[in-house]
């Protein structure tokens, strides 16, 4: 893996690699996507998937409202809240 | 006191020797004389453990005798506390109060227990030495200086040196079983889909499941009774009853087919975890269980297909934390791309970021297939392979870790510490339940057997350690930590 190619996965997942850590990071990444390749050698030509140990599938229930209204509650967790509503940064300019 | 299983603390409640209340302050103290070497609770719960205790002292004088009433415990702090900090080790979640219960600690609270408080762990449970912990490391109760295991490394060390009687766990690739090995306890994992993951806080959803760190598989099997069941609030947990898990510890191992996959024995493990395991086969064998040789030869690619299924659901779930909603928020973010960047940059650290890295790869347009599909693919091909061994043997058994616990920063290259867990991960990907009980000692650190089982075969893996415990006293031997505070006792 080159250096550009962290940068853009961590730009996809939202997190910073400084350039001074970035050697240490895209060796220690490189080690472990090296460690997963082993899984190339095999052949799994023919193989469902497996993405759930047991091959559930979701369970349905009825569309109806079974929480009570809590929103003040779990407002108050953010950190910042205003007039019922999450504050961020201004994300439009006027 | 400190010594007694959850069994024996339980008769001796019934029988008015010990009130909850003395049982509840005698942890409290020893937590407030160890902890602070052990680092093993990241909160204690001094005020509403006690009320707790009163309260079960109360019911029991009005004829209440459930076997947990007040029985004091702790919560790995991946487990959401109604009001109570739940950190999952992590500083973007250091002030986090949870408006709600987790199921498990909803259950485990209304089948009577006290709960003492909130055990330590590796950042989001991703790790197998407790040391990427935003809270420091934790000390194993048989050598501080050395690790304790991971992730439930602090639960594992509470119980090991006598702070709790029991403790809850969560096991997403071994976290309950290599702690419960590194500490010379009882560690059970259930079958996935068995026990709620409601409010357990999330790292890989299709392999995370809560069990329990005891002193005994007894024990064990009187916590699974209050953990186990359907709940709606968890979809992927199972609609099928709860078997009587207490109740089915009496069956002797004679005739009891032990599959042994041997050839995976060699890699790696320390001589003495080699002897003490084929010791404790031995052990079986000769209270008539019978050992057949077994091959599970897609077991060597467990790791590898985990460390892609992990970090790819992982980077997922992580996503949640945002500096939006709950937890941590950068300082003065210029706009909204800086404060979501920063605010993880800063929150989480250097493990928890290699995964999501590693998993958000994993996922990304053009890798997608040559990863996580065909980490899936080879994920059936494991589950395959125990499907096929079910088929000749009743349980497997082997060793939980390749050697005994090694000291504090011996392990710093990732892929070195993710090889910690060959002999665990593939249960996960299979979803099966495994249990680690003690087997013997390697200079006077000890080591677990695993005993693995079909699916859904949770009372037959507890009867089988149990009836190993009725075979050796390993499991009753306490780190040195404990003997000498217990000197100071009466």
């Amino acid at each position: 893996m080159k250096k550009s190619e962290i940068d853009k996965v961590a730009t996809l997942a939202r997190l910073r690699v400084s350039p001074a850590e970035a050697d240490e990071v895209t060796a220690r990444i490189g080690e472990i996507l090296a460690m997963i390749d082993q899984m190339q050698a095999v052949d799994t030509t023919g193989v469902e998937p497996l993405a759930h140990p047991l091959d559930a599938v979701q369970r349905l229930r009825a569309d109806e409202v079974t929480e009570a209204d809590r929103r003040d509650e779990l407002l108050a967790l953010a950190p910042s809240n205003r007039n019922g509503l999450f504050v961020v940064p201004k994300v439009i300019d006027p | 006191m400190q010594n007694l299983t959850v069994t024996e603390l339980s008769a001796e409640l019934s029988r008015g020797a010990i009130s909850s209340v003395e049982l509840t302050r005698a942890c409290l103290d020893r937590i407030g004389r160890l902890n602070p070497e052990l680092n093993a609770f990241i909160t204690v719960c001094e005020e509403s453990a006690l009320a707790q205790a009163a309260a079960a002292d109360r019911a029991r004088a009005e004829g209440d005798e459930r076997p947990l009433l007040g029985i004091p415990l702790a919560h790995k702090d991946i487990f959401c506390t109604r009001d109570t900090h739940t950190t999952c080790g992590s500083r973007i979640l250091q002030d986090f109060l949870p408006p709600y219960d987790a199921t498990v600690v909803e259950k485990l609270r209304q089948a009577g227990t006290v709960m003492l408080g909130k055990t330590n762990m590796d950042e989001f449970a991703m790790g197998s030495s407790n040391e990427s912990s935003y809270f420091g490391a934790v000390g194993n109760p048989h050598d501080p200086g050395r690790v304790p295991g991971g992730s439930s490394g602090g639960s594992a060390a509470a119980v090991a040196a006598g702070l709790s009687p029991m403790a809850t766990g969560t096991d997403t690739g071994g976290s309950i079983r290599q702690p419960a090995s590194f500490c010379g306890i009882t560690g059970f994992k259930p079958s996935y889909g068995r026990v709620s993951r409601w409010g357990m806080i999330a790292f890989a959803s299709s392999l995370d499941q809560a069990g329990t760190l005891t002193r005994s598989a007894a024990d064990a099997a009187l916590m699974m009774q209050a953990m186990a069941g359907l709940d709606p609030r968890d979809s992927t947990s199972v609609d099928r009853p709860v078997e009587d898990y207490a109740g089915a510890l009496g069956k002797p191992v004679n005739g009891l087919r032990v599959g042994v996959p041997r050839p995976h024995f060699a890699k790696g493990l320390s001589p003495g975890v080699e002897r003490g395991i084929h010791a404790a086969l031995a052990e079986l064998e000769r209270a008539g269980a019978i050992l057949i040789d077994i091959d599970l030869p897609n077991n060597h690619l467990s790791v590898p297909a985990y460390y892609v299924v992990a970090p790819a659901e992982a980077s997922a779930n992580l996503s949640r934390y945002d500096g939006v909603r709950y937890g941590y928020r950068c300082e003065s973010p210029a706009d909204l791309e800086d404060l979501y960047t920063r605010t993880r940059s800063e929150g989480f650290g250097d493990e928890v970021k290699r995964r999501i890295l590693v998993g958000t790869y994993a996922l990304s347009a053009g890798y997608y297939d040559a990863y996580y599909r065909k980490a899936q693919r080879i994920r059936r091909l494991i589950r395959q392979d125990f499907i096929d061994a079910f088929r000749q043997v009743d349980v497997i058994a082997g060793p939980t870790s390749p050697h005994v616990a090694f000291p504090h920063g011996a392990k710093a290259d990732p892929v070195e510490m993710y090889l910690e867990d060959i002999f665990t991960i593939a249960v996960n990907l299979a979803g099966l339940p495994g249990i680690s009980v003690p087997a013997g000692f390697e200079e006077g650190l000890p080591f677990g057997l695993q005993i693995i089982g079909p699916d859904f075969g949770e009372a037959l893996v507890l009867n089988v350690a149990h009836q190993f415990q009725q075979l050796t006293d390993w499991h009753k031997r306490l780190p040195e930590t404990a003997a000498q505070a217990e000197t100071g006792e009466n």
